[in-house]
């Protein structure tokens, strides 16, 4: 059987869960393996969500917000943007691909960028195979 | 411990085609906490509505998972269903397992899967979920509408009829937007300006409304209900205070410059008022065509002005409204056909853009209602080409929907005005609305000729240099059309508002690929938008015709109106808060906040947040180096557990 990873998807309200939702109203298909957390803003995460994920076996983490410009909250996801920039340089930096962590900016209208995003990174961390570095056995 | 109530919906097939649905129940009551999971087809419903209530009664159930559609869908409807039971509607988790799982999968297996995941990671986030009480507000009267076109000005002559009173802001220097520019509307063919100016005037008039025109807003504070919007007041150089509009100014005046209202066609002056029955009736100074601001001399408008109400050194002004809603209808632009180069607009005098016939058979308009070429001929043969830049994947794919119908009343008008052919280039005809496909059998009648086939260049004529070549493929005999004709009428795609992005950003609101206003949902909640009491009608949210337009403006009107109706709002309780105990007064919070929410107390050396000011975003929280501040209802242990929740599975 071939690997499926388990990805952690953390995506913003209003711009990138409404995309998704629009992703399923318009019936498009794409790899089940994503399961996301609804928060109300990229900027609402931390970067601990993430070292988190992994620890709980998350084989790859994808983060969606508003396009920079266009959050909900003005500046919300401009801080996201930094704070998760150095985020993805810590993971490298522990030893965790950064092909596993990706930020996307997916609009409320974007629900064919959803698909193909989820459809990519699904991809591309199977390449990758599991992650065990950070996971913690339980 | 806590008791949780776990209700599966099917939704019809919508989520049972593609996820065991009883098997996902039966899985939810292996779940710690859980003590009764059940499956219901459609759990909106009232009867399903009513098995919750029956339970959180019958079972003593303290929190409630709904395994159903997306949140942004039924969460109000559930949290009623809470509410009404007694119990805190921030109890309520929803699972989405219709567009996120059942929707996007063909393979039950998989969407079993992962719902059964979703499920798992709610159990675990619904065990930290904490009670919350709603704040609640004030709310201002008024109701701001954004754009004088018909859309704005017929919501704002409903709400002001409510006795509410309504600020409408418009950009340009009158009201009326394009339909003011029309001639007649189809199908019925009524003048537009019979039925529009009264309505223009009207809004004059009521004592309930304020009419801002040449206005533009420049920042938005607040949120539903409390509104602090901005207006700049644009410099007119004219004192309206002072103007009686008896516009012996525009007489005298040298300077010329472009006519917007006849669409660049012909000159108006530089001190001057729209068209004849502009509202309102007071010149403004286009400072780019006054010779007194381009040579610093002239000032003929000052010296016949007997009213002393030119004033050069006037300068933009700002105000500031409250208001409890906003209503955006700041319309349409056509697409520039420029850049088309195969239909030659612009470069040959004998193509025209949709608008300009308008002001052609207008009798306001440059030629006094004459279908005339530029050259002043009047032209033997017309080609109307359909869908350009509209319905096309290279520009825009959307239908612009009002084309066909326009199309078939310039072909009537033409036929009315002068003894041309005309011919329609369409690629299909679209006649849906009322009297509409009438409307078509009777300019079928009257001798119009269609070619079915999308107009695909248009050419100078080498044999005769006054006449162009309209080339196309007739789609049903497969022919290819080479038509010379006199006149060539394009049907642009309409698009939005070049000034939408700004828009966009003041009001907080997502625009689709187009850059039409995406609203809340596409079927149940058409006017309203994410951003809560701001309102969209009109061409802004998708083309549309002037009957479908004004009955969205009514729409609009009667949102705003259930808004600012009421005395108080609750507003979400999902604001941050801090833990004075763990603060260290660094002060991040404080920098971070767009709405200045926390400040910090000098005297307890910790941030305060106020929550009337916060919207709930949790930015601070992630800032907040020590952990004190504590983001309701996503808070860090509940987004934490739901993860591991999620990733167990």
């Amino acid at each position: 059987m071939s690997f499926e990873p388990k990805i952690l998807g953390i995506a913003c309200n209003w711009c990138t869960y409404t995309g998704a939702d629009l992703a399923g109203t318009t019936r498009l298909q794409y790899p089940q393996n994503l399961r996301v957390v609804r928060v109300m803003c990229s900027s609402r995460i931390n970067p601990s969500f993430i070292f988190r994920a992994f620890q709980l076996g998350a084989d790859g983490v994808l983060v969606g917000g508003c396009h920079p410009g266009d959050c909900h909250y003005n500046t919300g996801n401009l801080y996201a943007r930094r704070r998760l920039a150095v985020t993805k340089k810590i993971l490298e930096f522990s030893g965790i691909e950064p092909e596993r962590f990706r930020v996307e900016w997916i609009s409320a209208s974007e629900g064919n960028r959803y698909a193909e995003v989820v459809t990519e990174f699904t991809e591309q961390v199977k390449q990758l195979g599991p992650q065990t570095k950070f996971k913690i056995s339980r | 411990m806590s008791r949780i109530g776990v209700f599966v919906c099917h939704c019809g097939l919508n989520i049972a085609k593609t996820v065991r649905v009883s098997e996902l129940a039966q899985f939810a009551s292996t779940l710690p906490d859980v003590v009764v999971a059940k499956d219901y087809k459609f759990m909106c419903s009232t009867p399903g509505q009513e098995m919750i209530a029956h339970d959180i009664k019958q079972h003593r159930l303290d929190r409630i998972i709904v395994t159903a559609c997306s949140p942004l869908m039924h969460e109000q409807t559930f949290r009623k269903v809470l509410a009404a039971s007694g119990l805190n509607q921030y109890l309520l988790t929803i699972v989405n397992i219709r567009e996120q799982v059942s929707w996007v999968t063909h393979d039950i297996e998989e969407g079993t899967a992962k719902a059964k995941a979703l499920l798992n990671g709610a159990v675990y986030r619904s065990r930290l979920l904490a009670p919350l009480t709603s704040r609640v507000i004030d709310v201002n009267d008024d109701v701001m509408v954004v754009g004088g076109g018909i859309a704005g000005i017929q919501a704002s002559l409903e709400l002001a009829n409510t006795g509410k009173k309504v600020y409408l802001v418009e950009k340009n220097s009158t009201i009326g937007g394009h339909m003011a520019q029309f001639d007649k509307t189809f199908p019925t063919l009524d003048c537009s300006a019979c039925i529009l100016t009264p309505k223009m005037d009207a809004v004059l008039q009521h004592k309930n409304i304020t009419l801002m025109t040449y206005c533009e807003v420049s920042e938005v504070k607040g949120f539903i209900g409390n509104f602090d919007v901005t207006i700049r007041q644009k410099a007119r150089y004219v004192d309206h205070s002072k103007c009686n509009g008896c516009l012996a100014c525009t007489e005298k005046c040298p300077g010329k410059g472009l006519s917007e209202w006849d669409e660049g066609l012909v000159n108006r002056k530089a001190i001057h008022i729209p068209f004849p029955q502009a509202v309102p009736q007071k010149p403004v100074i286009d400072r780019d065509a006054c010779t007194f601001f381009k040579k610093g001399k002239c000032r003929l408008c000052e010296k016949v002005c007997e009213h002393k109400a030119i004033d050069f050194d006037q300068q933009d002004t700002f105000t500031t409204v409250k208001v409890g809603a906003v209503i955006v209808a700041t319309g349409y632009d056509l697409m520039d056909t420029k850049p088309l180069i195969q239909y030659g607009y612009g470069k040959y005098p004998g193509v025209y853009n949709a608008l300009e016939i308008e002001r052609l058979f207008n009798s306001t308009g440059p030629t006094g209602g004459k279908v005339t070429l530029r050259d002043g001929r009047e032209p033997k043969a017309i080609a109307i080409l359909h869908c350009i830049g509209s319905r096309d994947k290279n520009h825009y794919e959307h239908c612009s929907r009002v084309c066909c119908m326009y199309s078939l009343k310039f072909a009537h008008l033409f036929k009315e005005k002068t003894s041309a052919d005309v011919y329609q280039f369409y690629i299909d005809m679209r006649a849906a609305g009322k009297g509409y496909e009438e409307f078509y059998n009777r300019i079928i009648e009257e001798d119009v000729k269609f070619i079915r086939g999308k107009g695909a260049r248009v050419s100078k004529s080498a044999e005769e240099p006054d006449r162009l070549i309209v080339e196309a493929e007739d789609t049903i005999t497969g022919k290819f059309v080479q038509l010379p004709v006199d006149m060539v009428v394009l049907s642009p795609a309409m698009i939005p508002r070049s000034d939408t992005e700004s828009i966009k950003r003041l009001f907080n609101l997502s625009t689709d690929k187009y850059g039409f206003f995406m609203e809340r949902h596409p079927k149940l909640a058409p006017l309203s938008t994410m951003s809560e009491g701001i309102f969209i009608a009109g061409v802004c949210q998708s083309p549309k015709d002037i009957p479908d337009t004004v009955a969205q403006a009514n729409g609009a009107a009667a949102e705003a109106l259930t808004i600012v109706e009421k005395d108080k709002l609750e507003l979400e309780a999902t604001t941050a808060m801090v833990n004075p105990a763990s603060c260290c007064g660094c002060q991040n919070c404080v920098r971070v906040c767009p709405y200045g929410a926390p400040a910090f107390n000098e005297t307890k050396r910790v941030s305060e947040i106020n929550e009337a000011l916060c919207k709930g975003c949790g930015l601070c929280a992630s800032v907040c180096p020590s952990a004190a501040i504590i983001a309701r209802h996503f808070t860090n242990d509940q987004v934490l557990a739901e993860m591991e929740g999620l990733m167990e599975f």
